[in-house]
């Protein structure tokens, strides 16, 4: 991960801000990386009746510091679990309505927050660059009660069309999402590198509603591939706390993700 | 849209699973014997997810057969798709995500055999494909969900969205999925095919239910009193399984819950040789580690003792 001149790496920053977005009293799925750090670092700030769910059928697990998953679907992933249902019942629980927060990543996003990380260019069947394909992002986006996106903000991954809709956010804005037959959730906070978004009410268009420090609005721009709105009430977000820092650095200390 | 009438052919399957012995006999039986039962053009299902649990000691049988033609299911699928796509032995693939894991990158073997047509990639949601083997298993064919609506993923494999009979309310059909073959590694099981699995389940039982015929290697075969002793714990009915092999580390280089651990180091070693040869690379280990061993002791002692003991101490130490 790239390092900003204040020390702080890209997923050290992505998972505080993603943090601070978790409620206590509250279920979030989580994968591994950035969202694992994110809902770990909650649990031992603000957060601690946080309860995550784990793709690979994990529920209230205790990670390890120093022996992070590399899968959803792993004993360290597993470590301390509360319940180890299955992988169909994990999701299960997000469609019936346990879930209140998802968090996903993706190769790229559009303006509405929809993701691909099937295929690039070219068609399906002979797509430029075959990616990996859904996993359980399309499950945790269609079914949790709200999703966070987090992701490095790079030009190339805030593009203006996807070949492919893999995980789908607001559609094409408006009432699509719900008339599409996703009748719950939706996409409720984009978390870069370079802030955080929410999106318009009525277009479901997305919106710059804070900075990180140091950041211009001009460069949330070019380093967007789509029109951006911006905020009347535009903030500026907390930078980490050595606090923060210091706890994903216990979690992670060969800094594995971080 | 690729999926196949005979997957979720309600009645076929019925019809054929009617028409097949389901004994409480003997199922032990070696490797080589239970690969047998699959056949050129089977859909074949994996069971375990990524790299825990895999049937690698069935699926590295069932490649030295140099079979053809076959559809392979898995919820993640880890290396042993690109094995099965190198070694030409698959038509199609049906997953939700293709790869190691994050710090392998990209699966260049992925890339080259559908970037360039050879092999398609039917890609489901997580959900979805667990919900096809769960449809399967419950003998319908189709089940409702809230999920993959909306996404180009309703295109891929040709789902349907229905109106729900009650609220009217969009509906995703997921098409149910009846696997010919279902290949699976557990924990225990006793001479008559009843398996138990300690930790995650992954979709194992539902791929059992949902398969026509079931090979399971198991890494240990406990006696019968055993099994009665604790009934809570098994999830495979012996009448469903028609054939066990004794297989100690028979998902290993990947994990085994509770009993050892995965091998990264290993996944490098091979990531490195397709980043140095492509898929020559995975050529080489498949002569090395596939074809080359007569037996899976040979298999085993390519790895050393030293490492499996290793292996367990993790395993050990990640369960307490």
């Amino acid at each position: 991960m790239s390092a900003p001149a204040n020390g702080v790496s890209a997923n050290e920053l992505l998972a505080v801000m993603g943090s601070r977005e978790l409620a206590d009293n509250t279920t979030v799925f989580a994968g591994v990386g950035a969202p694992m750090l994110a809902s770990g670092l909650a649990q031992r700030m603000h957060a601690p009746l946080l309860t995550m769910v784990i793709e690979g059928g994990i529920v209230g697990p205790r990670w390890k510091p120093g022996a992070l998953p590399i899968s959803t679907n792993e004993m360290r992933a597993a470590y301390r679990a509360q319940m180890l249902p299955g992988i169909t019942e994990a999701f299960l629980l997000a469609q019936r309505g346990f879930l209140d927060v998802g968090f996903i990543g993706g190769a790229q996003i559009d303006r509405h927050g929809n993701l691909n990380t099937t295929a690039i260019g070219g068609s399906y069947d002979r797509p430029k660059v075959r990616l990996p394909g859904s996993g359980g992002a399309n499950d945790i986006i269609s079914l949790c009660r709200s999703v966070i996106i987090l992701t490095v903000h790079e030009k190339r991954r805030f593009s203006d069309a996807l070949d492919f809709v893999t995980s789908p956010g607001w559609l094409t804005g408006g009432e699509a999402r719900r008339k599409s037959g996703l009748l719950f959730g939706g996409v409720g906070r984009v978390v870069t590198t370079l802030g955080l978004f929410g999106f318009d009410a009525q277009s479901r268009r997305m919106r710059l509603e804070a900075l990180h420090t140091g950041v211009t609005v001009d460069e949330v721009k070019a380093s967007t591939g789509f029109e951006v709105l911006v905020s009347d009430t535009l903030t500026t977000t907390k930078p980490p706390t050595e606090e923060e820092l210091g706890i994903l650095r216990a979690l992670d200390p060969a800094r594995q993700f971080l | 849209m690729t999926i196949a009438r005979r997957e979720y052919d309600f009645q076929a399957a019925r019809k054929r699973l009617e028409g097949k012995a389901k004994s409480a006999g003997e199922k032990l039986t070696s490797l080589d014997e239970a690969v047998a039962r699959v056949k050129n053009g089977d859909h074949v299902a994996l069971g375990g997810c990524l790299f825990s649990r895999t049937p690698l000691a069935l699926v590295r049988a069932l490649l030295r057969r140099r079979p053809t033609g076959l559809s392979l299911s898995r919820n993640l699928m880890c290396y042993e798709g690109e094995w099965c796509m190198v070694a030409g032995a698959v038509d199609k693939i049906v997953t939700s995500w293709m790869g190691i894991g994050l710090p392998w990158g990209l699966s260049k073997i992925l890339r080259e055999y559908v970037e360039s047509g050879r092999v398609p990639m039917e890609e489901w949601s997580h959900l979805a494909l667990g919900l096809r083997y769960r449809a399967a298993a419950m003998g319908v064919p189709f089940l409702p969900s809230l999920t993959m609506m909306g996404s180009s993923l309703v295109d891929v494999g040709g789902s349907k969205i229905i109106d729900c009979p009650y609220t009217g309310e969009k509906l995703l059909a997921v098409p149910a999925l009846f696997p010919d073959v279902a290949l699976l590694h557990v924990h225990r099981a006793d001479r008559l095919g009843n398996c138990q699995i300690d930790g995650y389940p992954h979709m194992d039982a539902d791929i059992v239910r949902a398969a026509a015929t079931v090979l399971v290697t198991a890494e240990e075969i406990v006696s019968e009193e055993e099994i009665r002793l604790h009934p809570d714990r098994t999830v495979i009915p012996g009448f469903a399984v028609d054939a066990l092999v004794h297989v100690p580390f028979g998902s290993y280089p990947h994990e085994c819950y509770g009993l050892y651990d995965a091998e990264p180091d290993h996944f490098s070693v091979y990531v490195d040789g397709i980043n140095r040869q492509g898929a020559a690379g995975v050529l080489a280990y498949l002569d090395r580690y596939v074809y080359g061993p007569a037996t899976h002791a040979e298999y085993l002692a390519l790895f050393g003792d030293a490492a499996l003991a290793e292996a367990r101490r993790r395993g050990k130490e990640l369960v307490s």
